[in-house]
């Protein structure tokens, strides 16, 4: 196996998995603090997905595409937040599974009757469809690299944002002791519509970089949410740092899975069965991963709880 | 509850003969369907209700009952009473192995590793391209010897397996075994210092709603004929999820009521408009923010 494969296939599961913390980050917080399960985070993807190729196709710009349809989402997921999800915090896991679920579904149906059945399109900026070569003999899509810019940049402003500020500091006391976070006076309820606010933001970020990449269709949320789910749940709920690993873990086993798994099984089985069973193998082996943690940790890697 | 009862089995009896003088075999199928999955609904409800273990991959169960007939009637295994006891089988044998693992986690983490799982089977199913892949496979329904498996025979086999299996759950959530169930889900570790073997209890609830749910899922292979990935992804342990919040998490008749009206619901709305899961969202939403018990909730009198 040329070492050149190696890399790219290294720096695909880099970008994936930034991808992924952007989901993630959103959902671990709300999710830790709140105690509030958000099937609909996978929505406000789309819904981002969606805002970023229409404006694309309005201004002809993406990078303020991207700005607008950010701002945008983070104002949906505000709305939903005041509207509905802001009845929800008082109740069991299973209500919440079933309102949100209902989001799903209705965010589906609404995005459908305003922009039809078919899938968008949506394609990278003109001047970085092109490969550049990073060593010689090693060239990689120049727009993947910029995702992998894009998500180390957002990840670092996030950390600052968590770790520096006082609003990340009242973030952090809730997720570890909600009850004593309010009573020592952080302002819980605006502290929520704002959170969902980022986290509707970071979801746009992602959905408008993995638009050109993966496809813009309806639907498109709820594959990744999953994912996102995994890797929270491998994490620890409520921990950045926890979602951060989790996602890198996440995007390159399932990357370095795809590409290489085939490879493997067809040197120890006959090409027929690895060709079979590979594609299937690298699919399971996050969730096998996440088995593995739960099993050894229950709590996940990095608990923020004690 | 009884003349209610007796009246509905009454009506589902009388259904089919009524359906075919009058031309609403449509309303037949229907209901078999409902049947079908109020089956698979109340087994959730059981681990979900009374055992309060959320379980988020119920589709594993259900899917690999239907994957059981599709795939023995392809290799030539005809009697149906064979592909029942693979079904049931399999499935019981599936929760024991998930169960025994997933029961050392609680709460959330609970809920994404029995999640995990039911996507490896799914994604392990979809990967024998000679059984279909992603297309799915043709299900024929097999022979059962007693009587032929037409479109009316299912229906009231289904009547009868629906029945057996509420009048076993009703047995057995009434009996100490249901009893020491619901007083774990209240409180677990209370149940311990009683010396109940908590363990032991819950994963004997999750095998037998596992093996409930992969007679379900033989019964919809038949109805359908077609054993469809669909019925293994995670969508559909969502929507059984749904209907047990919808019916009633918990009580008795909530499998039922739920499984009955969505699929109503959903049947009505998609000939109204092609954007029915829209309407079928808000009245989900409108039920969990309103009737926070379910429908089995509304009806039920207040103490």
């Amino acid at each position: 196996m040329p070492p050149s494969l190696l890399i790219e296939q290294l720096l695909n599961g880099l970008q994936f998995g930034l991808m992924l913390f952007l989901l993630a980050a959103g959902l671990t917080l709300v999710f830790g603090i709140m105690d509030m399960i958000n099937l609909a985070h996978g929505s406000l993807y789309m819904i981002g997905a969606y805002l970023t190729a229409t404006f694309v196709g309005l201004l002809g710009n993406f990078w303020l595409a991207v700005l607008l349809a950010v701002l945008g989402t983070a104002l949906v997921g505000m709305l939903l937040e005041l509207s509905v999800l802001r009845q929800l915090y008082r109740r069991d896991h299973l209500s919440q599974v079933l309102a949100t679920f209902a989001l799903i579904l209705i965010i589906n149906e609404v995005v459908r009757i305003i922009w039809g059945s078919q899938p968008l399109l949506l394609s990278a900026p003109e001047g970085l469809s092109g490969p550049v070569e990073l060593l010689p003999g090693l060239s990689y899509s120049a727009y993947r690299l910029t995702i992998i810019g894009v998500g180390l940049l957002v990840a670092a402003l996030l950390f600052w944002l968590v770790n520096r500020t006082r609003v990340g500091m009242w973030l952090r006391a809730g997720a570890s002791n909600r009850e004593m976070a309010q009573a020592m006076g952080v302002p819980i309820r605006p502290l929520f519509t704002l959170l969902f606010g980022v986290g509707a933001g970071l979801c746009a970020v992602a959905g408008a970089f993995l638009g050109p990449i993966l496809a813009v269709q309806i639907g498109m949320g709820e594959g990744i949410l999953i994912l996102a789910f995994v890797v929270i749940v491998i994490g620890g709920i409520g921990s950045i740092k926890g979602a951060l690993v989790g996602a890198l873990l996440v995007g390159t086993v399932d990357t370095a899975g795809r590409a290489f798994l085939p490879l493997l099984l067809s040197q120890v089985a006959s090409p027929e069965v690895a060709a079979n069973l590979g594609p299937a193998l690298a699919s399971i082996l996050i969730y096998l991963l996440m088995a593995a943690v739960l099993f050894f940790r229950p709590q996940g890697l990095f608990p923020a709880r004690t | 509850m009884r003349w209610p009862l007796l009246l509905l089995v009454l009506f589902l009896l009388a259904f089919p003969p009524i359906a075919s003088a009058t031309g609403l075999e449509f309303y037949q199928g229907l209901l078999t369907k409902i049947m079908i999955l109020a089956l698979a609904a109340s087994s959730l409800n059981l681990i979900l209700g009374y055992g309060g273990m959320v379980s988020f991959g119920h589709a594993a169960y259900f899917g690999l009952g239907a994957y059981a007939v599709a795939i023995l009637m392809r290799e030539g295994i005809s009697s149906g009473w064979v592909i029942w006891g693979v079904a049931v089988g399999l499935s019981a044998l599936l929760a024991l192995l998930i169960g025994a693992i997933c029961l050392r986690t609680r709460g959330v983490y609970f809920i994404m590793i029995t999640l995990a799982f039911a996507q490896m089977i799914y994604y392990l199913v979809v990967s024998f391209k000679q059984y279909g892949g992603e297309d799915g496979l043709r299900a024929r329904r097999p022979e059962f010897g007693l009587f032929e498996l037409t479109d009316t025979a299912l229906y009231y086999l289904s009547l009868a397996v629906l029945a057996g299996a509420l009048y076993l759950l009703h047995r057995l959530v009434h009996s100490r075994f249901g009893r020491v169930l619901q007083a774990i889900r209240e409180n677990e570790s209370r149940a311990l210092a009683l010396g109940y073997p908590v363990f032991h209890f819950q994963l004997v609830a999750f095998v037998l709603s596992g093996a409930l749910a992969g007679l379900a899922g033989a019964l919809m292979a038949h109805y359908t004929q077609y054993a469809s990935p669909n019925l293994l992804a995670w969508q559909q342990s969502g929507h059984l999820m749904m209907m047990v919040i919808l019916g009633g998490v918990g009580q008795f008749w909530g499998g039922v009521l739920g499984a009955a009206t969505l699929s109503i619901v959903e049947e009505v709305l998609q000939d109204l408009t092609i954007h029915w899961q829209l309407g079928v969202g808000l009245i989900l939403l409108f039920i969990v923010l309103f009737a926070p018990k379910g429908l089995a909730g509304l009806l039920r009198r207040r103490p």
